[in-house]
């Protein structure tokens, strides 16, 4: 057990590493530009516009930069190690084959944890600034009594941060961790990187499809049976992204009960050991 | 290769992702409702926001990107705005609160760019020869802006901000009292209210004909609170209601210094 650990985490760190020397962390200097820049373009509007708006552009920005790299890093894992070999290396040492796909995806995983952490350690702290400024303001202009001072300065507060932010965040990261694990599976099968990505991008843009194609499905009403069909397809084969998409309405004022997070944080963890389980079931009989 | 081949392999997985979808099926429709339930997953995407967004726009706000896209479109008419172009700007509007319909904030600029800016910028309209259009257009704006904040209350019903700037454009824009002090009795009633929106209910109710015992019961319930709730405003008023209530000098305020005299 302790052996097989520290093999995956010798090939998640390797992957790692294979990861940042390809300098994939530089697209987080363009997420510090969209988020800065974005703050200061959005100073000429209202402060709670620009606090809505600094929400919306940076978790936008976030879900982008992460499904991005969940699908990029991982599509070109398993092709890279078959052209330089380094996967012939590998295996023929006791290293079995689900423990070397773990490990790749162990790789990708902290790749993701990573940049999810700088992401929103940078977002939060541009966001800190603006609520100070915001504050300071408030005391300055405000012209009522005490009371109601202290409640626009707790309306101001509620406005900028909430942990739901913070939850928000984290469903971003597990939705890209499920990609990956997703297009592990495809790259186990696909002959290209490049077909990983396009199966797997597809496949992203049909799953946030798939809450309406398994609604559509299960109504029944008034629909011809190859439309139920092909819904039925959809709704069976494909994840149900939209359920982790809380960002939208968490920026607009909802809050996340604690029940609903943990549930979609457990459906995301299914999802991808499933898939990973799979893309374990096509590979060990694949001929490399 | 042993066992199966690889495409058998390719069958069993492909049977293995329809299994566990139907496992996961019951899951995903309990989690759907639970996040609806909660305020979550409220929008529907339909063919009239396609045509109104167009179809990237529309893919995106379908890809998880519904925020971003609103945010973006409310930055475009922002942009209009600076052209007075206010026709697009309504209909951006429309478009941002469809996107984003638990947003406070999108609700209440839009009535107010509409019912204040675009209604004052009517009445000005130099190539509208016609005072009786342009009072019409004026009117019309107004109206589009009490539509916004009126289904923004719809779809953010516990929200005394919107009760509140309802409140304030029945009252400043169309001076209908009666529905100004029922829409801040409303937003009073809310928590997170600030403690001003008490005053305004009396304030209006006095302006209402044949409210005034109301109005005075009101005033003088401000007035009981002493403090902050003393405003020279409500003062004033409760002293007008005294005189045309007719009520018997003992039972009047004495005429005292306000303790807050800059407040609402």
């Amino acid at each position: 057990m302790t052996g097989a650990l520290s093999r995956i985490t010798a090939i998640g760190l390797n992957a790692f590493t294979g990861l940042v020397r390809q300098k994939v962390f530089y697209f987080l200097l363009i997420f510090a530009l969209v988020v800065i820049g974005n703050s200061a373009f959005l100073a000429k509007f209202s402060f709670q516009e620009e606090f809505q708006m600094l929400k919306d552009v940076a978790l936008g920005a976030m879900a982008v930069f992460l499904c991005l790299l969940a699908i990029l890093t991982t599509a070109n894992l398993l092709p890279r190690d078959l052209e330089d070999r380094t996967i012939f290396t590998i295996l023929s040492k006791p290293v079995p084959r689900h423990e070397y796909l773990l490990g790749k995806l162990l790789g990708v995983v902290i790749l993701l944890a990573l940049s999810t952490l700088v992401m929103g350690l940078l977002f939060i702290t541009v966001l800190f600034l603006r609520e100070q400024a915001a504050l300071v303001e408030t005391r300055a202009t405000f012209t009522g009594s005490p009371h109601d001072l202290a409640l626009a300065l707790d309306a101001v507060r509620r406005g900028v941060f909430s942990w739901d932010l913070v939850a928000a965040m984290v469903l971003l990261l597990l939705k890209s961790i499920l990609l990956a694990s997703l297009t592990l599976l495809v790259s186990t099968f696909a002959t290209s990187g490049i077909f990983a990505i396009l199966v797997s991008s597809s496949a992203y843009f049909i799953g946030h499809l798939q809450a309406t194609a398994r609604e559509y499905w299960m109504s029944g009403i008034g629909i011809h049976w190859w439309t139920r069909v092909f819904t039925a397809l959809v709704a069976l084969l494909f994840p149900d992204l939209q359920a982790f998409n809380l960002s939208d309405d968490i920026v607009a004022g909802t809050a996340v009960p604690l029940g609903l997070f943990f549930q979609t944080l457990a459906l995301g963890v299914v999802y991808t050991t499933v898939y990973y389980a799979v893309a374990c079931f096509l590979f060990q009989n694949r001929e490399l | 290769m042993s066992g199966p081949s690889f495409l058998s392999r390719g069958l069993l997985a492909v049977l293995c992702l329809f299994a566990s979808g139907a496992i996961l099926l019951p899951w995903q429709k309990e989690l759907q409702s639970a996040a609806n339930r909660a305020g979550f997953h409220s929008v529907s995407l339909g063919i009239d926001l396609r045509e109104q967004i167009g179809q990237s726009g529309f893919l995106a706000a379908l890809s998880g990107f519904r925020s971003p896209v609103a945010a973006y479109l409310w930055i475009e008419a922002h942009a209009a705005w600076e052209k007075t172009e206010w026709g697009r700007m309504a209909a951006l509007f429309n478009t941002v609160t469809t996107l984003q319909p638990h947003s406070l904030l999108y609700w209440d600029i839009a009535a107010w760019h509409m019912a204040w800016n675009a209604s004052a910028s009517a009445l000005e309209d130099k190539r509208q020869p016609s005072d009786v259009l342009r009072e019409r257009t004026r009117r019309q704006y107004i109206e589009m802006g009490r539509d916004f904040l009126e289904r923004g209350i719809r779809n953010n019903g516990e929200s005394a901000l919107l009760h509140e700037r309802l409140g304030i454009l029945l009252r400043d824009k169309l001076d209908d009292h009666a529905g100004a002090a029922a829409e801040f009795a409303k937003a009073a009633r809310l928590p997170g209210a600030p403690s001003y929106l008490k005053r305004f209910v009396a304030y209006e109710t006095s302006k209402v004909p044949g409210r005034e015992k109301e109005a005075y019961l009101l005033l003088r319930d401000l007035y009981e609170q002493g403090g902050m709730m003393r405003t020279p405003s409500v003062l004033s008023r409760l002293h007008e209601m005294e005189s045309k209530l007719g009520i018997p000098q003992p039972e009047r305020i004495p005429a005292v210094a306000p303790s807050h005299s800059s407040l609402p």
